[in-house]
């Protein structure tokens, strides 16, 4: 439990440096914050609701101070602003909208990849010197080797323009209106499919190789040839003694590749035209939408930290060692 | 007598990767990258100047098509191999010097430093480095010294960890103690004592950094984030993709940049895994045992530990 609120702790701590940074931000840009940030708003907006927005970012005349004290309510409020491109939605709308596609996209590579990566690992690592564990590898690092939205592109490419068996972008059809109806659903599943089975084999090549390194490094140790000497199944050594504590810091780098994957995701919906948070993000780049932008950037990181709370808790129920220095 | 000591380490390194196979071709494959961006732009023509019909296919006067624009594919790429890796390269080594003196700082001094100098490197790991390189660069004015920038903030913390490991268990060794009660400064232990043990390490987390730095720069590029006048891997990207060039079926445009960036993250990885190999020498050692059985006409198993130990 103190491992728990420790690592609670941390990622309160890293939320906070997310948040500061994200209102000191603007002001490194040359000259005054204000009058960029709300350039693009002139003409749009009336005085007062000009002075409400510089308000919540805190862009007053007031000491550096109480503006961030001001800043800091608003964001615990969820308020974080009118986006200029999607005027007069709220950025938190906005973000909403597109949250659910990242998710999706983002979330089912993330775990598809590590599922088939680390079983890959397993087989290689149990039949050392065969083909598994001498081409695949390689091969897997040198697609690796591959901006992902560059495979995107090449994917897209030859599976949606030249052989047209995918749609060339969207995430569901435009003649259709979203609903739990059949035909909505394997619309969204077609064209969520290209893009995440490009960031899969993009990331494929980590999880195998990570879990295949770690596997072999366990298949050595005491107790599993103690296990090999009693006489077990193969299959049951490698699964139930080798795999399960192999699987350890595989779960680890779970949480460190997160960040890593989802920056590879957003620039893959952009190939795609998907409207998650990297479509948004790019949008409110090129439209000078710096509320969105930032509300984009604090989305994101707030869900990173989430997950890998999430991440420490898995670890704990699957290492009982972690459980022992917490007490 | 100060020279001859540096060529024999030189020439131990030049050793170390003429052995290791997978060594031999990463440096074939970053040595040609490397003449290509230091020669390549002076025997094709100005990347900038439309030459002919946009969106030509390959053909024997421009031997990559053209692009959007009508500017020759194969002089972007060629000229764009200069700037990128100019850019991977030093946002590869400055990324590692931040690291080092962050990551080390922290592991030697220890206690009430090593604590808040750990926060900050955790921070900034757990914080996800593209979203945050995106809405920086799009604060700063747009250029090359905006992108390192931007590089290096999001880059250094894994190094950094990693060092600052490192420094925690050499700290402990006999002979740094020894230093310390000597009464020697801590300046001098740390580049005397400590930073030689880690070198090769450093190397490969240079190496380690490029990659990221080419991977990532290529990717803020083509976001728009660079400057998208000067010709570079990532803009060449972002260009093919503003041109629609890929519903335009002009794979031409794309496709050559792509493998370049791919062949030198490959060639780097390769030169790393090699060196991994070569200062590992527990890895050496299972790979000439698992020879050495080989010949005797023995499958190679995997060695037990008590082989390892015997060995």
């Amino acid at each position: 439990m103190r491992y728990i609120l420790r690592r609670l702790g941390f990622y309160l701590v890293a939320a906070w440096a997310a948040v500061t940074l994200n209102f000191f931000l603007p002001r490194l840009m040359p000259g005054d914050p204000a009058t960029a940030l709300f350039a693009r708003f002139r003409g749009q907006l009336s005085p007062e609701a000009m002075e409400a927005l510089r308000e919540t970012f805190g862009l007053t005349e007031a000491p550096l101070v109480k503006q961030y004290l001001t800043y800091l309510g608003h964001i615990l409020r969820g308020d974080m602003g009118i986006s200029v491109a999607y005027f007069p939605s709220e950025v938190s709308g906005v973000i909403a909208t597109g949250l659910l596609w990242t998710i999706l996209i983002a979330g089912t590579a993330v775990v598809v990849s590590f599922a088939i990566g680390t079983t890959l690992g397993i087989i290689a690592a149990s039949r050392r010197g065969g083909w598994l564990d001498n081409v695949l590898p390689s091969v897997l690092i040198f697609v690796g080797s591959f901006p992902y939205f560059w495979l995107a592109m090449v994917v897209l490419f030859i599976m949606g323009f030249t052989l047209r068996w995918f749609p060339l972008g969207h995430a569901y059809s435009d003649n259709l209106t979203p609903s739990l109806s059949l035909e909505f659903i394997s619309s969204v599943l077609t064209h969520a499919f290209l893009p995440v089975a490009t960031v899969v084999v993009a990331t494929l090549g980590g999880w195998l190789l990570s879990m295949r390194n770690n596997m072999v490094s366990v298949l050595g140790s005491d107790y599993v040839n103690l296990a090999r000497a009693k006489g077990l199944k193969p299959a049951r050594v490698i699964m139930r003694y080798a795999a399960r504590n192999a699987l350890l810091p595989s779960v680890t780098g779970f949480g460190m590749a997160l960040g890593y994957i989802l920056g590879g995701s957003l620039l893959t919906e952009i190939v795609f035209s998907y409207p998650g948070q990297g479509y948004l993000l790019v949008q409110a780049v090129r439209n000078q939408d710096y509320p969105l932008m930032q509300g984009i950037f604090l989305m994101i990181t707030l869900a990173v930290l989430g997950a890998n709370l999430i991440i420490d808790v898995v670890y704990l129920w699957l290492d009982p060692r972690t459980r022992e220095i917490g007490r | 007598m100060k020279t001859n000591s540096q060529e024999t380490t030189a020439s131990i390194w030049v050793e170390a990767i003429r052995k290791d196979r997978k060594a031999t071709a990463g440096a074939i494959i970053i040595g040609i990258f490397l003449l290509i961006a230091i020669v390549g732009p002076f025997f094709v023509g100005d990347p900038h100047e439309p030459v002919g019909i946009p969106l030509q296919p390959p053909s024997r006067s421009h031997l990559l098509g053209t692009t959007g624009q009508g500017q020759d594919v194969l002089a972007q790429v060629v000229v764009g191999t200069r700037m990128s890796l100019a850019i991977g390269f030093c946002v590869g080594i400055i990324v590692v010097m931040v690291g080092a003196l962050i990551g080390i700082t922290a592991g030697f001094f220890g206690g009430w430093v090593d604590s808040v100098l750990s926060l900050l490197i955790n921070v900034f790991l757990v914080i996800p480095g593209l979203p945050l390189a995106i809405v920086i660069a799009a604060y700063l004015p747009s250029g090359p010294l905006t992108l390192g920038l931007v590089l290096v903030i999001t880059g250094w913390a894994w190094n950094a960890r990693v060092l600052r490991a490192q420094t925690l268990s050499v700290r402990r060794r006999d002979f740094v103690a020894a230093a310390v009660v000597t009464g020697e400064s801590s300046l001098r232990i740390v580049s005397r004592e400590i930073l030689p043990t880690m070198t090769s390490l450093i190397v490969a987390q240079i190496i380690g950094s490029t990659v990221y730095a080419i991977g990532a720069q290529v990717g803020l590029e083509f976001l728009g984030l660079g400057d998208v006048a000067t010709v570079t891997w990532g803009t060449n990207l972002y260009w093919a993709q503003n041109d629609s060039a890929l519903l335009m079926g002009a794979w031409w445009t794309f496709v050559p940049t792509g493998l370049c960036i791919a062949l030198v993250g490959f060639g780097l990885t390769m030169l790393n895994s090699g060196f991994d190999e070569i200062t590992n020498p527990r890895l050496r050692l299972e790979r000439v045992w698992r020879a050495f059985l080989g010949g005797l006409g023995r499958p190679p198993e995997p060695s037990t530990p008590v082989v390892r130990i015997a060995e």
